[in-house]
């Protein structure tokens, strides 16, 4: 059964053959792309002209993504910006903290268990002028049930004063720097740092694992990958115990799942030895739609949490410098037996001394374990200068930039966090490519909202939410964003055979667009309204969703 | 004391990477004599307790003779104490073993914040042979720094390795980063119990020198019976010709007090806010402690 597509415009990413209008598809493989004569040599066809007055790009992948995203929509959304829920309703952005008690007062009121807890997630104070929020505050919103917001970094939570309680912490003398207390002495329900948050989290309805997914957020991640044109996405960091890797298996392998999931390993509260054995069990667990083996390490923290590692000159506030997750010994046993084992490693790196911790331990371990193609890919990587991009280049390590934390957190990191000269600089992307260095760029959602080309608008413009232009010199061109958010972002995960571009041979993988994004312009680049997804020879209408 | 009015208490054992820290939680087990211990390591790994103590092994908790336990607590510390604190009966001490770039002050921090749940202190192990590099190390150097300056008790191990030269060295190099902390020298884990368990800080005059050996000199935590007088208990100890320094704290009928002695001198002071009663007495007085073929 072969079905030949016609469109207004196929982007192939393939230059032999970039532009073209039809793409013949059987058993959800690629035939071939080309005029329709071109394509009939294959045999009978259906021609499907659905697409006739759409553009057809290769199935746009998320290379930086955590299943969570889907999960939190459970809960109440009390972020600065409008989001597009999975179920399509755009919810507005809460522009102060009326506006999120508001938000809460409603949400609070369609709960009938007065007890139940009730989490809400996104909350962004940056944007109210920092103002702080506390648990009297929350406890307008009620006194009986206790509620948490996560804030969008995901490092600080506000809590009210029943959270506190069930929590055991509302009481004074509770002595640590991420509780701060009110004049009375007692905490204020602000909890920064995860430290602080796990003792509380689970009294107000969050996991206690929060990088956990269940069946209904894996659904809705599937969703919100059709609204934004991805057909492979990855989960970064998950423990992947047995019967989650049942669940991803089962829900990935239905018919109407429209994403090709890749979860990786998470290193941390296992040791090197086990975390090697389990990747190698894992891999052989993979499947067309779900990719195992893959192995994270976190190595420091968060730049906007302080806790990320930074070199010469550190942090512009003065604040110390931020913490390993990892030891360089424990980092240098997990490179090597990866490399001799052939296990893809990605590592989270968000300070540049981080991520000279990863170049130097890589060489050491390349010499050991020389490996020609492995693409360990450095995530975040947000700090790296022309010198650390030129070594990344060297040793045959792939980067995925964090560019969409210049619109959301760049003033901060102007005014706050590393200094203008440093906040220009992070995420390089331009740097990167005039180095060599493969490239991907992400949205670590649910950090920031799942949408490569918004990520893509996000490294082209380089514009933080105030209007400010961070890094002119780095910013790239649309073609680069377009290869980075399809082949480029394929390449990073060993699937540049199989996805990435339109080719024949390939999967079927399509994102469906209603404008060109080649057309539309760099500045409005963000704007290219999605239509739908196929993936694998599947089609996918947002309208169906 | 009874744990209702103290809660769970709870040792911070920090130290880099091959410290020493599986060798001195072995040492413990060995030491328990009737206390039920219960050691918390990050992840098993390569097995951390020696196998002669193992009774019977599961997947998150081994059960240990004497009725100790080990538990893996993996990336949820806060789950895992909860779980300790839960057990009936309840362990009497708690020995929570930090990875090696954890940062034992932000943990005892976080300790503070589950009810029922007391930090005893911290202890922080130190390789003679390789703290000096760790401490100039670019990447880590911070971070052990760090560790010690969390300290109550800093163990200097490995020490049997070691020239005397390079044992004084290394203390100080650490002088400079614990602050007011016990520098103790114990090889093969040799230290007292009573010092894990209730590590607490004095007052160092001469920073530098190693305040003892685990091995050599006693150091051991006193509490006396019922209220005393801080001074009178306080004058006994100075007069006691063995006795080379103490402090901590003690029950008086006015309220917990602060006492030192050093050599013939002592004083008496208000206590810090969170003081728990106990006094470390290091003496010359040397009862040798139980080496692993006689537990």
């Amino acid at each position: 059964m072969i079905t030949i597509f016609k469109a207004r415009k196929i982007i192939t990413m393939n230059p032999a053959h970039a532009h073209t209008t039809h793409v013949a598809v059987r058993d959800g493989r690629i035939l071939g792309t080309g005029l329709l004569e071109d394509l009939a040599g294959w045999g009978d066809y259906t021609l499907d002209e659905q697409f006739a007055d759409k553009v057809l790009m290769p199935g746009l992948i998320e290379a930086h993504s955590h299943l969570m995203e889907g999960s939190l929509w459970a809960y109440t959304y009390v972020g600065y910006f409008d989001r597009m829920s999975p179920e399509g309703d755009m919810q507005k952005g809460c522009k102060n903290l009326a506006d999120v008690l508001a938000k809460l007062k409603e949400a609070e009121a369609k709960i009938e268990d007065p007890d139940e807890a009730m989490p809400a997630w996104s909350l962004d104070p940056i944007y109210f002028d920092n103002v702080r929020v506390t648990r009297h505050d929350l406890d307008q919103v009620s006194s009986t049930r206790p509620i948490g917001i996560m804030h969008a970094s995901g490092h600080i939570m506000n809590v009210n004063s029943k959270a506190l309680e069930l929590a055991g912490l509302l009481r004074t003398g509770v002595n640590h720097d991420g509780v701060p207390l009110g004049a009375d002495g007692m905490p204020l329900g602000e909890l920064k740092g995860p430290d602080v948050m796990t003792p509380v989290s689970p009294h107000v309805g969050f996991d206690r694992d929060m990088l956990a997914c269940d069946e209904t957020g894996m659904q809705r991640f599937g969703k919100l990958c059709v609204r934004a044109g991805v057909t492979t996405a990855t989960d970064l960091a998950s423990k992947l115990p047995d019967e989650v890797v049942n669940l991803f298996a089962d829900v990935t392998s239905r018919a109407n799942y429209p994403t090709r999931i890749v979860s990786l390993r998470y290193h941390h509260g296992i040791s090197p030895e086990d975390l090697i054995a389990h990747a190698e069990e894992l891999k052989t667990k993979s499947t067309d739609m779900l990719r195992l083996g893959k192995i994270k390490v976190v190595v420091d923290g968060s730049i906007q949490g302080f806790s990320a590692r930074l070199r010469e000159p550190g942090y512009f506030n003065g604040a110390p410098n931020g913490l390993w997750y990892i030891s360089p010994e424990h980092l240098a046993y997990i490179l090597e037996n990866a490399l001799a084992k052939g296990i893809h490693v990605n590592t989270h790196t968000n300070g540049d001394q981080a991520t000279q911790l990863v170049i130097e331990t890589m060489t050491a371990a390349l010499l050991k374990h020389p490996s020609p193609d492995h693409r360990f890919v450095l995530q975040h990587c947000q700090l790296a200068d022309a010198a650390q991009f030129r070594k990344i280049a060297k040793l045959g390590l792939c980067v995925n930039l964090f560019a969409n934390h210049h619109f959301y957190w760049g003033d901060e990191h102007y005014k706050l966090t590393v200094g203008p000269e440093r906040a220009e600089r992070m995420n390089a992307a331009g740097t990167a490519l005039r180095e060599g260095v493969p490239l991907a760029i992400h949205s670590d959602a649910p950090i920031t909202p799942l949408g490569p080309l918004f990520t893509g608008w996000c490294a082209v413009n380089r514009l933080t939410a105030s209007g400010r232009t961070l890094g002119e010199a780095d910013k790239i061109s649309v073609a680069e964003a377009l290869h980075a958010i399809t082949l480029g972002a394929a390449y990073t995960l060993h699937m540049d055979q199989e996805i990435g571009s339109i080719e024949a041979g390939k999967r079927a993988d399509f994102a469906v667009l209603e404008n060109d994004p080649e057309e539309i312009g760099g500045d409005a680049l963000k704007d290219v309204a999605v239509w739908g997804t196929v993936q694998g020879g599947r089609i996918f209408p947002v309208a169906d969703l | 004391m009874t744990l209702s009015d103290t809660g769970l208490l709870v040792t911070v054992l920090s130290g880099y990477l091959g410290a020493g820290k599986t060798t001195l939680v072995n040492q413990m087990l060995r030491q328990a004599n009737g206390k039920r211990l219960a050691i918390m390591v990050n992840e098993f790994g390569d097995l951390p307790i020696d196998a002669d103590l193992i009774e019977a092994e599961g997947d998150d908790l081994i059960a240990l003779a004497g009725g100790c336990v080990c538990c893996s607590y993996g990336d949820d510390l806060i789950a895992a104490l909860g779980q300790m604190a839960a057990m009936q009966p309840p362990p009497d001490h708690i020995i929570l073993e930090a990875s090696g770039v954890a940062l034992p002050a932000a943990i005892a921090s976080s300790l503070g914040l589950m009810p029922g749940i007391k930090t005893a202190g911290v202890v922080v192990l130190a390789d003679v042979g390789l703290i000096e590099g760790q401490l100039a190390n670019d990447y880590i150097g911070d971070t052990v720094a760090r560790q010690l300056g969390a300290a109550d008790l800093v163990v200097l191990t490995k020490t049997d390795i070691a020239g005397p030269s390079q044992v004084l060295r290394a203390g100080k190099a650490v002088a400079k980063h614990c602050g007011d902390a016990l520098i103790l020298e114990a090889a093969q884990g040799q230290l007292a119990l009573d010092l894990v368990l209730h590590p607490q800080r004095l007052a160092v005059y001469e920073a530098g020198s190693p305040h003892g050996s685990g091995k050599g000199l006693n150091t051991r935590v006193e509490t006396p019976e019922g209220p005393v007088d801080a001074e009178t208990y306080a004058r006994a100890l100075a007069q006691r010709p063995e006795v080379i320094r103490a402090k901590g704290h003690v029950q008086t009928p006015q309220g917990v007090r602060t006492i030192q002695v050093v050599a013939e001198q002592w004083e008496v002071r208000d206590p810090p806010r969170d003081a728990q009663v106990g006094v470390v007495i290091i003496s010359l007085d040397a009862t040798p402690i139980r080496q692993p073929e006689n537990a």
